[in-house]
């Protein structure tokens, strides 16, 4: 294949031959994994609906839904330009430093949000080396803007998680067929008019993609915003719950938390449009990137550096200071549960990574295979679970094995599955996958979407077997996105607290319940050690992310 | 790009863990008892030290006391914990209500026990006391300018203007507290009080260290505090420039809050779980409350000699119900007065 073309589908792939062997299978069994995502989200959500009427609404439902927006909607353009941004400047340019930096820029997704944002707060806050300077120089009255505050969360999010708007939008920059680009140069548009007009909007649904990880985690962050004073509605969930002792009126919020979810991922098939582009290979020139020379060179070093600095470099070595100090007061560096926390932590992560990235390609390979509406709707619901905060899906685990146990009791099973369920680390598994499913899923089906469905048609129309285009054509055609999305994975399941809070066993303890004990009661100083654990088992896999990433690269294209 | 190796390495590394974590991949239990503890300060020592003088053991696991609850709920009568411990009365009261706590007869812990400090019923028991009374400046105040009838309410008055700094509406410190002023003075009133608090700009901060840093820094003259962070603080930091008033002596007293057990419905060893409340009640207060500076509950005891400077002081008596009933209310009145 040396001819080059974007063919832009007007069509959904899915919508092939509806019969065939083995489809009917195919589409069954993404309706099973959507059922057994959508379960315990259900169970809570008829809980909600079921006591409507019962309780009147809490008080300041309105600031807290236009707070939500407001933060949402923030942490999107701040993403979008840092993330944005820099993903834009790498590829685009060359400057002093930007090989190094291309990499070390995707850093800051290794540190969690809740864990930039108490450093943040005690670099800035008024008892902070900052404000205390500012007083000894100006005066105790000086006038400083207020650290606890909305914009202080969005910026604190923002450089969180702008790395989700940076690794997407680059790869699908870098990803470009050359051809298009050197079609496009050919036919009179200059470098500038290119970029504008075909390569930025082929990366759109990349953009869409990271936009909407961002505002599901912004959306479910429950920490981050109670250090700032931000009341969302996921905040809103746990005061309602734990001030009026009422899980009811706690599930009615949690749906409306639902209800702001499926805006989101409304909005980015909106963003995303009807647009399905396929690259097909073709050797050329590509993008080059430009030169920057002299002052301009630095300063877009600089722009880099300062991103990286506030968003890595800086908190890590607050926490290692304090981490240190710990140490000469207690004279131990390392606390002797250290290693069992980091075992249990990368355990959990491991298989919640292995098993939703299998889930993923199975589903992905079902929607493609089975052509039907109802396979790729119900592939949809598979990845709502993200939108749900932790502490609601960990309730919808208990209120389904509850369930499950009492329906095995009555069966007449002795104590039915008992404690087998209800805090073991198989529910921990459970609940993971269920929020996890959709950054796994929609890394592979981005890969994926990069086939042209005539590829599975034309193999389908030669005669192989479903389950022989799995294993010959998808899986192998989906290994970029099954790298990152088993990566993406294991960084979210490492930061996760409230599902391990929630259902673990005796004696199985995460470096996150770890970091949230002590944070909990303000032993800032004390959950450093814990909190560099998080960012150093995050890491892991952020350099292994890279580490394809460049390999990929510097092999050349990939071609699809 | 090779996933294979990745997946295999993940793989890997999942197996190793396993083999590491060991009978962990199934909820085991082995101790004797089961803790589930929405409390986290250094229980390891007073358990550790209950354990050698019986020889019963002890494990637990600790969380949010709403999430604990609602998994005893869930779990029924297949549920592991045979002992639900929990800070704030409210909580307490409401564990009780719903069903989960046990009934015990114990003349022990009766005796030891303050009557306000325990339900009626036998269901729970207060073990460890903390006040939330007010923190200031000695710099920028004179405790002269509190007023010693209604401290609380004192703060409403317009001298306090730009001086304050509180706890944000979501800390169930704030809650019972607004809860005890509903309690004592109606709803209404309790409107007036927070919202003159609101009018005064008070900041809201996070956590309770934090507005002790504030203080100490000078950016805020009075706060409202714990007395343990206090004792916290001053521990790291004898110079700390933050002195503690206690709150309307003259008055109902200093409010107070509680942290309690209770020995839970379903437990299979009720017997020993008793007994452990018992202990902690008596012979294993002072390990118990000592490393988190809080006051013992039994008269009996000492409270440890840093906390004891801060002198004796009358007590609001503690009214769990109402903690536990008004608790909603003192939400929705936060959200009213526009207190964040």
């Amino acid at each position: 294949m040396t001819g080059t073309g974007v063919l832009a589908e007007a069509r959904t792939p899915t919508r092939g031959r509806t019969s065939g062997a083995g489809r009917p299978a195919w589409s069954a069994f993404v309706v099973v994994v959507a059922l057994l995502v959508a379960t315990p989200v259900l169970a809570v959500v008829l809980d909600g609906v079921g006591s409507v009427g019962d309780t009147a609404p809490p008080r300041g439902i309105v600031a807290m839904v236009l707070t939500t927006l407001a933060l949402m909607v923030g942490v999107a353009a701040g993403t979008l330009l840092v993330g944005g941004g820099l993903a834009w400047l790498v590829t685009a340019y060359h400057f002093p430093l930007r090989n190094v930096l291309v990499w070390l820029l995707v850093l800051p997704l290794a540190v969690p949000a809740y864990i930039l944002g108490f450093v943040f707060l005690s670099v800035f806050d008024v008892a902070g080396p900052v404000q205390s300077a500012l007083r000894a120089v100006l005066g105790p009255d000086v006038w400083v803007p207020e650290v606890r505050s909305l914009p202080a969360a969005v910026l604190v999010m923002s450089l969180s998680l702008y790395p989700y708007v940076y690794l997407l939008v680059r790869a699908a920059l870098i990803e470009q067929s050359a051809g298009t680009y050197d079609a496009a140069r050919t036919l009179g548009a200059g470098r500038a008019r290119t970029l504008r007009r075909v390569l930025l909007p082929l990366a759109r649904p990349s953009l869409a993609a990271g936009l909407s990880l961002v505002m599901m985690e912004t959306l479910t962050d429950f920490a981050t915003v109670q250090y700032f004073n931000v009341q969302t509605v996921s905040v809103g969930v746990y005061l309602v719950w734990k001030g009026t002792f009422d899980f009811h009126a706690a599930t009615q919020l949690a749906v409306l938390v639902l209800l702001f979810a499926v805006a989101v991922l409304t909005g980015e098939r909106a963003l995303r449009g009807r647009a399905r582009y396929h690259q097909q290979g073709g050797r050329g020139q590509g993008l080059q990137p430009e030169r920057l020379r002299g002052a301009r060179g630095w300063a877009a070093t600089a722009l880099c550096i300062t991103a990286l600095a506030a968003g890595f470099l800086i908190p890590v070595l607050q926490l290692l200071v304090w981490a240190v100090g710990e140490a000469g007061k207690s004279g131990v560096l390392t606390d002797p549960r250290f290693g069992e926390y980091l075992v249990s932590t990368l355990f959990v992560a491991s298989v919640t990574a292995l098993a939703c990235v299998a889930l993923s390609v199975a589903v992905g390979h079902a929607v493609r295979i089975s052509g039907g509406r109802i396979a790729a709707s119900a592939a949809q619901l598979t990845t709502f679970g993200y939108a749900v905060p932790g502490a609601v899906v960990g309730i919808g685990v208990l209120i389904a094995f509850a369930a499950v146990d009492t329906a095995l009791e009555r069966a007449g099973v002795p104590g039915g599955t008992g404690i087998l369920v209800t805090g073991s680390v198989l529910g921990i598994l459970y609940a993971y996958v269920i929020r996890f499913l959709a950054p796994a899923y929609q890394a592979v089906d981005a890969s994926l979407a990069k086939i042209p469905p005539t590829v599975t048609f034309a193999a389908l129309s030669l005669g192989a077997t479903p389950r022989r285009i799995l294993t010959r054509i998808h899986a192998p055609l989906a290994r970029p996105g099954v790298a990152v999305a088993l990566m993406l994975v294991m960084i979210d399941a490492v930061k996760e607290l409230p599902i391990v809070l929630l259902l673990r066993p005796f004696g199985f303890t995460t470096a996150s319940v770890w970091v949230y004990e002590l944070a909990r009661e303000n032993f800032w100083e004390k959950a450093s050690l814990p909190a560099l654990v998080i960012v150093a088992a995050a890491i892991l896999p952020v350099v292994v992310l890279v580490r394809q990433a460049r390999r990929a690269e510097t092999r050349g294209r990939v071609d699809a | 790009m090779h996933p294979r190796p990745l997946i295999a390495a993940t793989a890997g590394l999942t197996v190793l863990s396993a083999a590491l974590t060991g009978c962990g991949i199934i909820g085991g239990q082995s101790a004797d008892l089961q803790i589930y503890s929405a409390r986290h300060y250094d229980l390891e020592g007073a358990f550790g030290q209950f354990t050698d003088e019986t020889g019963i053991t002890v494990e637990f696991i600790s969380g949010d006391d709403a999430e604990l609850l609602e998994r005893l709920k869930a779990e029924g009568a297949d549920t592991p914990a045979d002992i639900f411990l929990t800070v704030d009365a409210g909580n307490l009261w409401n564990a009780a209500r719903q069903g989960e706590l046990a009934e015990l007869d114990s003349p022990v812990l009766d005796d030891a026990v303050p009557e306000d400090l325990r339900d009626a019923q036998g269901q729970w028991y207060g073990l460890a006391m903390r006040a939330r009374t007010v923190t200031y400046n000695p710099d920028a105040v004179d405790p002269a300018e509190f007023d010693a009838t209604e401290t609380y309410a004192g703060l409403a008055d317009p001298k306090w203007k730009g001086r304050l700094c509180m706890r944000d509406a979501t800390s169930a410190y704030t809650q019972s507290l607004v809860a005890s002023l509903i309690d004592l003075h109606g709803r209404e009133e309790a409107l007036k009080i927070v919202q003159g608090w609101v009018a005064n700009d008070v900041e809201i901060m996070g956590n309770d260290v934090l507005l002790l840093e504030a203080i100490d820094a000078g950016s805020c003259d009075v706060g409202i505090n714990n007395h343990y962070y206090l004792a916290r603080t001053l521990a790291e930091n004898p110079d700390l420039n933050v002195d503690l008033f206690w709150a309307s002596q003259a008055g109902a007293g200093t409010h107070v809050n509680i942290s309690g057990a209770g020995v839970v419905e379903g437990s299979d060893n009720a017997e020993d779980a008793q007994r452990l409340i018992e202990w902690l009640a008596t012979d294993g207060q002072n390990p118990f409350v000592d490393g988190n500076h809080e006051y013992p509950v039994n008269p009996a005891a000492e409270p440890e000699p840093l906390i004891a400077e801060f002198g004796e002081f009358k007590r609001m008596p503690l009214n769990a119900e109402a903690y536990g009933d008004l608790n909603a209310e003192a939400v929705d009145l936060l959200a009213e007065a526009g207190y964040k």
